[in-house]
């Protein structure tokens, strides 16, 4: 059985705060779907499937559904990091092909920056993983761990900071059009190259930014979807894959996405080539820089060289990316920065982005995301949409 | 920039993992060696990460090995360096880069083993460059 043609995107919803001192989690997670919902033409009532991850309070699932009040007939609280909402879109699409549900509510929400998480630099402390004594204490935060991926690819394939930094250029260059992303201002090279060093070779402009936020997606059977007045944005492919140390085999060039991207594109029926726009998870520069490469956009070891001299801004390079700022500018809700990969890919398909950074004729598009640690174990996934 | 000493959060032991410190507390860094296989990982488990016995038993390192990749991460109150020790008996291990200067730790660095005291807990597996 395959997903292809089998569920479409029919909402989506990208909360606008970027800082909620005055709400709940919980609040901000029925704040999206509400949204969504609204975007869809759709109540609460039609939500017959719901899919959240740990972001989401309590037990998941149950402590939401609770207090949004939905009456469910399939749950997922699959937790794979950033990636998670990737992975639930394939999920619902799934779930709907064998008639477990019609219409499957994703939401997303978190409040680190008013709750003044050091995301990127505070030492890891969680201890119910077995790999937690060998690990925790040498300081593993969450920059230096994506910082030992970039240091290992410069040394094995001469990439440097300047071509990393063109990544953050590019979501500069998008996010001046986008009136709620975090940074708006356009920056150089030289700026990302010349900002305090956070983790040797990733400066503070390498990485993205900590925001409070949400988000939510639906999708639903192709009846449903046909129904609706919005424009239709159909599920083609899907895969998930983790990546860890493999017992001590550990190679940090490549990433999961060597494993979720190629079931994806055979799914769909399309290449790397096909794709006209591409949300890239980008929680560092580096994050991007890989997973552009074991995607296929380039060789392996290219990556530098292919993001360089604006090659990934709309109207202008060959893959435009993360047309909203991406997590590197706009938004990283909850520290999970999988989900707005969606809507901003949504959006595109629909002819909805901001006009400054519209890709013309958008009928493919494709989302990808890294959850968990690049530098220690994660899970990949990747989504590939088309317009109808 | 010299590495200075940090407070080290201490190791959490299980049933699993006791005879790993214990070794530790003797100055012997061990990995897992798998008996059915012959291969050797890291961290040690009790069931072999590439075939599934459980014929699994520790074996002492030499404490030879070279820097896979590191970083300093230099916003921390006492700057450190993690890494990536390849052990010349193959498995690669997370670790810290000690008792140097941080601004000259390079990939393919031959490094060997020290053991450094943790905050309350049995003492932690590092290296310096040899």
């Amino acid at each position: 059985m395959s997903i292809k043609n089998q569920a479409y995107i029919v909402g989506v919803y990208e909360h606008p705060t970027r800082k909620a001192d005055d709400k709940s989690i919980a609040q901000l997670h029925a704040e999206s779907a509400k949204g969504a919902l609204a975007d869809a033409g759709l109540s609460k009532s039609d939500v017959d499937g719901y899919f959240c991850a740990g972001d989401a309070p309590g037990l998941g699932p149950l402590s939401m559904a609770d207090y949004m009040g939905l009456k469910l007939r399939h749950m997922d609280s699959t937790d794979t990091g950033g990636s998670s909402y990737l992975v639930h879109v394939g999920h619902a699409a799934e779930a709907i092909a064998a008639g477990k549900c019609n219409i499957a509510l994703i939401t997303l929400a978190g409040r680190p920056r008013s709750e003044g998480q050091a995301t990127g630099t505070a030492a890891r402390t969680a201890q119910n993983t077995p790999d937690a004594p060998f690990e925790n204490p040498y300081g593993p935060a969450t920059a230096n761990m994506y910082a030992m991926c970039a240091m290992r690819h410069m040394y094995q394939y001469r990439t440097t900071s300047e071509q990393l930094a063109w990544i953050k250029v590019a979501a500069s260059h998008h996010a001046q059009h986008n009136p709620h992303a975090m940074l708006r201002d356009v920056v150089t090279v030289e700026d990302v190259v010349n900002s305090p060093m956070i983790a040797d070779p990733l400066h503070r402009l390498d990485c993205c930014v900590i925001s409070d936020g949400g988000g939510a997606i639906i999708v639903a059977k192709p009846e449903v979807a046909k129904s609706l007045k919005r424009p239709k944005v159909k599920i083609i492919g899907a895969g998930e894959s983790p990546k860890h140390q493999m017992g001590g085999q550990v190679d940090l060039t490549y990433s999961g996405a060597v494993w979720s991207g190629p079931p994806a594109f055979a799914e769909a029926g399309v290449k790397p080539a096909d794709i006209k726009y591409a949300s890239i998870y980008d929680s560092f520069t580096i994050t991007v820089l890989m997973q552009i490469e074991d995607l296929g956009f380039c060789e392996k070891g290219q990556g530098g060289r292919f993001v360089s001299d604006g090659n990934l801004i709309s109207g202008t390079g060959k893959l435009p990316f993360n047309t909203d700022g991406g997590g590197l500018c706009n938004n990283h809700p909850a520290n999970r920065g999988g989900l707005t990969k969606v809507v901003e890919a949504v959006r595109q398909l629909r002819g909805e982005a901001h006009p400054a950074v519209q890709v013309k004729n958008c009928d493919l598009a494709l989302a990808h995301g890294t959850g968990g640690s690049l530098g220690t174990r994660h899970a990949a996934a990747t989504v590939i949409m088309e317009r109808e | 920039m010299q590495s200075q000493e940090r407070k080290i959060q201490a190791p959490q032991p299980n049933p699993e993992t006791g005879a790993f410190w214990k070794a530790a507390e003797e100055g012997k860094l061990t990995i897992g060696k798998c008996l059915a296989c012959g291969a050797t990982h890291y961290y040690p488990r009790a069931i072999c990460p590439f075939c599934f016995s459980d014929r699994t038993e520790l074996q002492q390192a030499s404490g030879n090995g070279t820097i896979y990749t590191y970083s300093v991460m230099r916003r921390a109150p006492i700057p450190y360096a993690i890494a990536y020790v390849t052990l010349s008996e193959g498995p690669t291990m997370m670790t810290n880069i000690v008792d140097c200067d941080l601004d000259n730790i390079r990939i393919g660095q031959p490094v060997r083993l020290v053991f450094k005291p943790s905050d309350g807990g049995p003492p932690l597996p590092m290296f310096t460059p040899v």
